[in-house]
């Protein structure tokens, strides 16, 4: 017995002695000076951005918030799909859902600015009991089932006889803000609101939550045999993208002022997001920014397409989920190891190859 | 009521026919084809132009239009599937509904935006009925979708279970690589599977123009109905299917009773809810014992 347990004591000091060698030899990082040094660019360009209404023109200001909403559904998109592995083409559910309710919270007679923020909250109270029944089908059955939930949606808005059908409604009340004012708070807004929930995104992704969504992503199977509860990260995803999206909706309305359901729960909101998310690079935090702002300029130039447009979507999307799964981001990142918003680590292996750095 | 009752099971026979290729291609190939609706609404257009442009009756038109469609569903397999399903599950979704996309503004941008239908082509078949009792009558064309819903998935069934190709497409379903050791192609069989898929589609985009409009844009709901067929009727099995598509026009025929807009909420409403029971009664007490009862039967 004393012979094993002494063999016992050699074995786990040999191993702790290795452990430690081993330690010494690797060094896990976060920070790299490149990716110090983007973000505080992306400060600095948010600032810069948030004085831009004081010099651009009512056009400029107008493209760039719809700029701030895309980026906004491409980011909560991949949350969704990247990050949980849940491709949804229901997501225009929230989108409607957050212009609609934006529509009946103002009817309270609420400022239409309170009733953009609060209308986002009850978007993400009403996609719970939604995750409930969504969260437990798979795949396909998931993508598809969130479309059903999207058209049933729609039908029900459209009982409201406050909407008057497909005629739809405008959020009226925005009329008590002089126009100018009127662009410049809804700009700010976005711009306020897209920059809240990137953070809250990268906050969540670096935390003892992001560690386990990021398991996930890389294997379901692997991150359960290691206590990670898969169903509570996922849940955490499809509220936060519901809110997010809804507050997108309601950003849109804001902006657009009127609200017609058809348009608003249109499947083509998802053919969006899709196209934006796969081009930029899916299950990439900087991916989905990029991949918006493509989508943005791809629109602001071909859009008077109009079908020969959305068919270049359509292909486009093909031919990246066929030869570039990982989007352009993720051969960027391949290539040149970048990494500017870092929520993974830096392993760097001292011993074996000291210019060899693992990237994870 | 009685009526009722009799045209939603005939209406139940256009959705399981239509539901039938994407039911088919889900149990075989555990691929949802998110360009089902785009495809079908594509071989609405084949028929239509041949008749319109060659003036060829729609029923004679099949034999060429299923081969077409066949032929395009052995490509899907070739050129998109096979690819795609080796990246993952999600990756089939996200080329199929990239598919969708490219597909009806295509059609949209060659055929325009006018609705279109096959009843002016077929005589006076569009509008000829039975009467079956005293005052209800039943459109000739709804009878014969139901009939042929029915002998499409008999015969997709006795082809599954009875023929050597049906075999080694079930063993390839069921595990891709040991069907490869006990010499099955398996690429072969799943392009097979596909052709099949779509051929059965040719026939559903028949069903679809013949009972009403159409237009480029009229995939995506009929995708949900066949989606919601597949799931109330279970997945992998081709009588659920025209039990899942009776379900669903009976529901909607229910909602439509309730209220004048309440036609698709019921069929919505149906879904979720078969789709609640069956997650939550998974594992209950009462489907337990369901079981044992039934199970005691047998």
């Amino acid at each position: 017995m004393n012979t094993a347990e002494k063999t016992h004591q050699d074995n786990s000091d040999n191993l702790s002695n290795r452990a430690n060698k081993y330690a010494n030899s690797v060094k896990v990082t976060r920070w790299t000076a490149a990716s110090k040094r983007a973000v505080i660019l992306a400060a600095l360009l948010i600032i810069a951005l948030a004085f831009a209404p004081l010099f651009a023109s009512v056009g400029f200001i107008d493209r760039l918030t719809a700029l701030f909403i895309y980026i906004i559904l491409a980011t909560m998109w991949n949350a969704l799909a990247g990050y949980g592995g849940l491709v949804s083409v229901g997501q225009q559910a929230f989108f409607g859902l957050g212009a609609y309710f934006t529509i009946r919270i103002a009817h309270l007679g609420l400022d239409p600015f309170v009733a953009v923020a609060l209308s986002a909250v009850v978007v993400a109270a009403v996609s719970y009991p939604i995750s409930l029944i969504m969260l437990r089908l798979r795949g396909g059955e998931f993508a598809i089932g969130m479309w059903v939930i999207a058209a049933l949606i729609h039908l029900l808005v459209n009982l409201d006889g406050l909407i008057q059908g497909e005629t739809g409604i405008s959020l009226i009340s925005l009329n008590s803000y002089p126009s100018q004012s009127r662009l410049t708070i809804i700009y700010l807004l976005a711009l306020f609101s897209m920059t809240g929930l990137l953070v809250m995104l990268f906050i969540l992704l670096r935390s003892r939550q992001g560690s386990a969504i990021q398991a996930i992503r890389d294997s379901e199977e692997a991150a359960s045999s290691l206590g990670v509860e898969p169903e509570k990260v996922k849940r955490l995803l499809f509220v936060l993208a519901a809110f997010g999206i809804g507050l997108a909706g309601a950003l849109w309305l804001a902006s657009a002022t009127s609200f017609q359901p058809k348009t608003y729960f249109s499947v083509q909101w998802s053919a969006y997001m899709i196209f934006m998310v796969l081009v930029g690079g899916i299950g990439k935090f900087e991916g989905a920014i990029l991949g918006a702002i493509l989508f943005f300029l791809v629109e602001t130039w071909f859009s008077t397409a109009g079908v020969w447009y959305l068919v270049g979507l359509g292909a486009i999307a093909i031919a990246f989920s066929l030869f570039l799964p990982k989007g352009i981001w993720g051969e960027l990142e391949r290539r040149f190891n970048w990494q500017f918003l870092p929520v993974g680590y830096h392993v760097e292996i001292k011993h074996s190859d000291p210019n060899k750095s693992n990237n994870k | 009521m009685t009526n009722q009752i009799i045209q939603a099971i005939l209406l139940g026979g256009y959705y399981a026919l239509i539901a039938c290729g994407l039911s088919f291609m889900f149990s075989i190939m555990k691929i949802i084809n998110l360009a089902h609706g785009s495809l079908l609404v594509l071989s609405s257009y084949l028929f239509w132009w041949l008749a319109d442009s060659y003036a060829i009756s729609p029923f004679y038109s099949l034999s060429i239009v299923i081969p077409i469609m066949m032929m395009i569903g052995w490509a899907l397999q070739e050129f998109l599937l096979q690819k795609s399903a080796r990246g993952g599950e999600l990756l089939p979704i996200l080329t199929t509904f990239g598919l969708a996309i490219v597909l009806e503004n295509l059609l949209f941008e060659y055929f325009g935006a006018d609705t279109r239908s096959l009843a002016p082509y077929i005589g006076d078949l569009s509008w000829e009925s039975w009467q079956i009792l005293t005052d209800i009558y039943v459109g000739k064309t709804s009878v014969y979708i139901l009939l042929s819903a029915i002998s499409l998935l008999a015969s997709l069934q006795l082809f599954m279970q009875k023929t050597a190709m049906g075999r080694q497409i079930r063993a390839t379903a069921h595990d891709p690589d040991t069907a490869g050791l006990i010499g099955i192609n398996a690429r072969k069989a799943s392009a097979i599977a596909a052709a099949i898929a779509l051929g059965t589609i040719a026939i559903s985009g028949l069903a679809m123009s013949i009972r009403g409009v159409f237009d480029a844009y009229s995939g995506g709901p009929q995708l949900l109905f066949a989606f919601e067929v597949t799931i109330i009727g279970g997945m992998g099995s081709l009588w659920g299917v025209l039990l899942g598509g009776i379900v669903l026009a009976m529901a909607q025929t229910i909602g439509a009773s309730i209220h004048p807009q309440g036609f698709l909420i019921g069929g919505h409403v149906i879904f979720f809810v078969i789709l609640l029971a069956r997650l939550y009664m998974a594992n209950s007490v009462i489907a337990i014992r369901i079981k044992k009862v039934f199970g005691g039967l047998r």
